[in-house]
């Protein structure tokens, strides 16, 4: 079914099908992409993760801090790559914090995790601002522009970095124990802790590769837009959720994988460029996504009552 | 007094005088009846659409769209008060009709599609907000008539202070007392009420006893709606001009104030008192900083803090709860 609506959007913008539509697409996809792989991971555990935003700018603020403090022009190239690093390990750092803190919250303190992020989120939204004074931060050495502009191969630079965390995702979630864990602890908490699974240890875990996603996708947007600033992406907030939904991620957890959040992604990035480019209001593709998610869960509705209505009588017989 | 430990609200309620005593100590300002009267005035709007989510959220559902609604019905009302006349009746009739009719698009998508309630309201948000601004063009209204302005500078108790300022209690703090007497009524009193604490608590349970499911999930929705359009016109009154883009992002500040007082996301429990003070909290909080003369750019921080704080300790709470009652299970 996910596959009949991508042929069909598609379809439709035939006159789009070039190139630099797609490549343009493919720069816009990664961030959010990022963002809602972090929104996922929590999601499959049972809970939601409403600090991923605020996580990932005050991680782009903390970056952006130290390269302008440290990697000015003045230094050696050798300097400027190495306070590059440096200031991409803080910002992974400041989202591996918060994620942790947010673990700690919903795990040890058992906190439900829809109220420990969005006071997560308020506190990291005020850090952001006092941080920044509500500026925005800029001047960074122009090879930190490569990650977010770049293209290698013919691939932009952002859509490596989502291929890469998406393949490591699908790896961490299909073939290891904390993947299969956290499958499990989503869809039966007490079965799992009954069967010996450390469920605390397996949801700070959780947590804390959903900051890391966000922090990864901090690095790109701050790259992107060559700047810093408190409130940057805050309307992604709900897509994030919308695009693991579209994706098959249940909202009660269990269920989900990676490569349905990757085609919903496609999916919705598709419809908006396409609509984008016929000049279309963004308010009124922001509706259009609306429709969209009712339209699919009331398909999944009738496609699964369709199902149960012919295995019925089987049943009986 | 072990009775009192137990409840939620207890919690809150010492959180609130803690705070209270420490914005007293600071600035003096805070504690007279005029700033007393301008809070309860100012946080009307929040406390009315707090009314309506605490419902839902006892019914074991969550509401996301409730700001989206209140924008449509206050534009709509704002566009038919200025170009059809009418008096203050109608403005609440007009907001009303299409807060229930936006809520019960919600309740149709819920009930019959069987969508989580918190991806239909997400949807929702969307569509509503969506179509609002693509068909305003965001533009806004400043142009209330005359008798609408009039009425909201309506004071039911006229008092003055030393100063010789004239203040009072207004009468868009009266409707909310109107709200909440409602919903004290219906929950407390009617079969309906007793009834959606019944389908928060055990949905299944709830409908094996012959409870109409559909009929609850629609009061719900509507409700929602309905107290939507109150919240439109209110919301007009205070700020005496209408965007389309004023009251969406909110969302997440009501359930805020409501989980905080004590209501559970799971649904099936929440009282009304724990609302009034959850939503007294975020009052203090954001009043508090104000008169503390904290300046505006932490203002996040500690909302975020006293979030996380309040949030624990009630967690803490549930647990040792829950750990007695683990004892008795093994016995």
């Amino acid at each position: 079914m996910i596959t009949v609506l991508m042929i069909m959007s598609a379809l439709n913008p035939t006159k789009f099908m070039k190139l630099v539509n797609f490549q343009s697409m493919a720069f816009q996809m990664p961030e959010l992409g990022l963002l809602s792989m972090a929104m996922m991971i929590t999601m499959l555990s049972g809970g939601i993760n409403l600090s991923i935003i605020a996580s990932s700018n005050l991680s782009g603020i903390i970056t952006a801090l130290v390269l302008i403090q440290y990697a000015t022009p003045r230094a050696g190239s050798v300097e400027v790559a190495l306070f590059i690093l440096i200031a991409i390990a803080a910002g992974f750092a400041v989202s591996i914090v918060i994620g942790l803190a947010n673990g700690l919250l919903i795990a040890r303190v058992g906190v439900s995790p829809i109220l420990a992020t969005l006071g997560m989120m308020t506190f990291v939204n005020g850090l952001t601002i006092v941080t920044t004074r509500g500026y925005t931060l800029s001047g960074f050495p122009p090879s930190i522009a490569f990650i977010g502009n770049g293209i290698i191969a013919g691939i932009p630079m952002p859509l490596l970095i989502f291929i890469v965390c998406a393949l490591l995702l699908s790896l961490v979630l299909n073939r290891m124990a904390l993947g299969f864990n956290i499958y499990m602890t989503g869809s039966n908490w007490i079965a799992t802790l009954f069967s010996g699974v450390n469920n605390a240890a397996v949801l700070i875990k959780t947590y804390l590769i959903s900051g890391l996603l966000a922090g990864v996708s901090s690095l790109i947007m701050i790259s992107r837009f060559n700047s810093a600033k408190s409130g940057y992406g805050e309307g992604y907030l709900l897509i994030t959720i919308l695009a693991a939904v579209l994706g098959g991620t249940s909202t009660t957890g269990g269920f989900g994988k990676v490569s349905g959040l990757v085609l919903a992604l496609i999916i919705l990035q598709i419809i908006s460029s396409g609509l984008n480019l016929m000049g279309v209001s963004a308010f009124f593709t922001l509706s259009m996504w609306g429709v969209i998610i009712i339209l699919v869960m009331a398909a999944n509705f009738i496609s699964a009552k369709y199902q149960l209505r012919q295995r019925k009588p089987i049943k009986t017989v | 007094m072990k009775r009192f430990l137990r409840y939620h609200e207890f919690y809150v309620l010492i959180v609130i005088i803690i705070l209270a005593i420490i914005i007293t100590s600071v600035n003096k300002q805070f504690f007279t009846l005029e700033n007393f009267f301008d809070l309860l005035k100012s946080y009307s709007f929040l406390g009315i659409l707090a009314v309506g989510v605490l419902i839902v959220l006892i019914s074991g559902g969550i509401d996301i769209s409730f700001t989206a609604m209140t924008s449509v019905a206050e534009y709509v009302m704002a566009i038919y008060i200025i170009n059809l006349k009418g008096n203050i009746l109608i403005a609440f009739l007009i907001a009303i009709l299409v807060g229930l009719a936006l809520g019960a698009f919600n309740a149709t998508l819920i009930h019959f599609l069987r969508i989580p309630t918190i991806i239909t309201t997400i949807a929702t948000l969307n569509i509503y907000y969506g179509l609002l601004s693509f068909f305003s063009g965001g533009k806004w209204i400043y142009s209330l008539p005359n008798w609408f302005r009039d009425f909201s500078v309506i004071e039911v108790i006229k008092l003055v202070n030393k100063e010789g300022i004239r203040y009072g209690l207004s009468i868009v703090t009266i409707i909310w007392i109107f709200v909440l007497l409602l919903a004290f009524c219906i929950l407390r009193y009617t079969t309906l009420g007793r009834s959606i604490y019944a389908m928060g608590g055990n949905r299944i349970s709830a409908q094996r006893v012959g409870l109409n499911i559909l009929r609850l999930q629609f009061f719900v929705y509507c409700f929602m709606g309905f107290l939507s359009g109150i919240a439109a016109v209110v919301h007009a009154l205070l700020v005496m001009n209408v965007a389309p883009n004023a009251i969406v992002g909110k969302e997440l500040d009501v359930i805020a104030a409501v989980v905080l007082g004590g209501a559970n996301l799971a649904g099936g429990a929440g009282s009304l008192l724990g609302t009034i003070l959850g939503v007294t909290l975020v009052a203090l909080m954001s009043n508090g900083i104000t008169l503390m003369r904290v300046s505006s750019l932490w203002y996040n921080v500690f909302i975020g803090l006293i979030i996380i704080v309040s949030v624990c300790m009630s967690a803490h709470q549930l647990k040792i709860k829950q750990s007695q009652r683990a004892v008795i299970d093994i016995e």
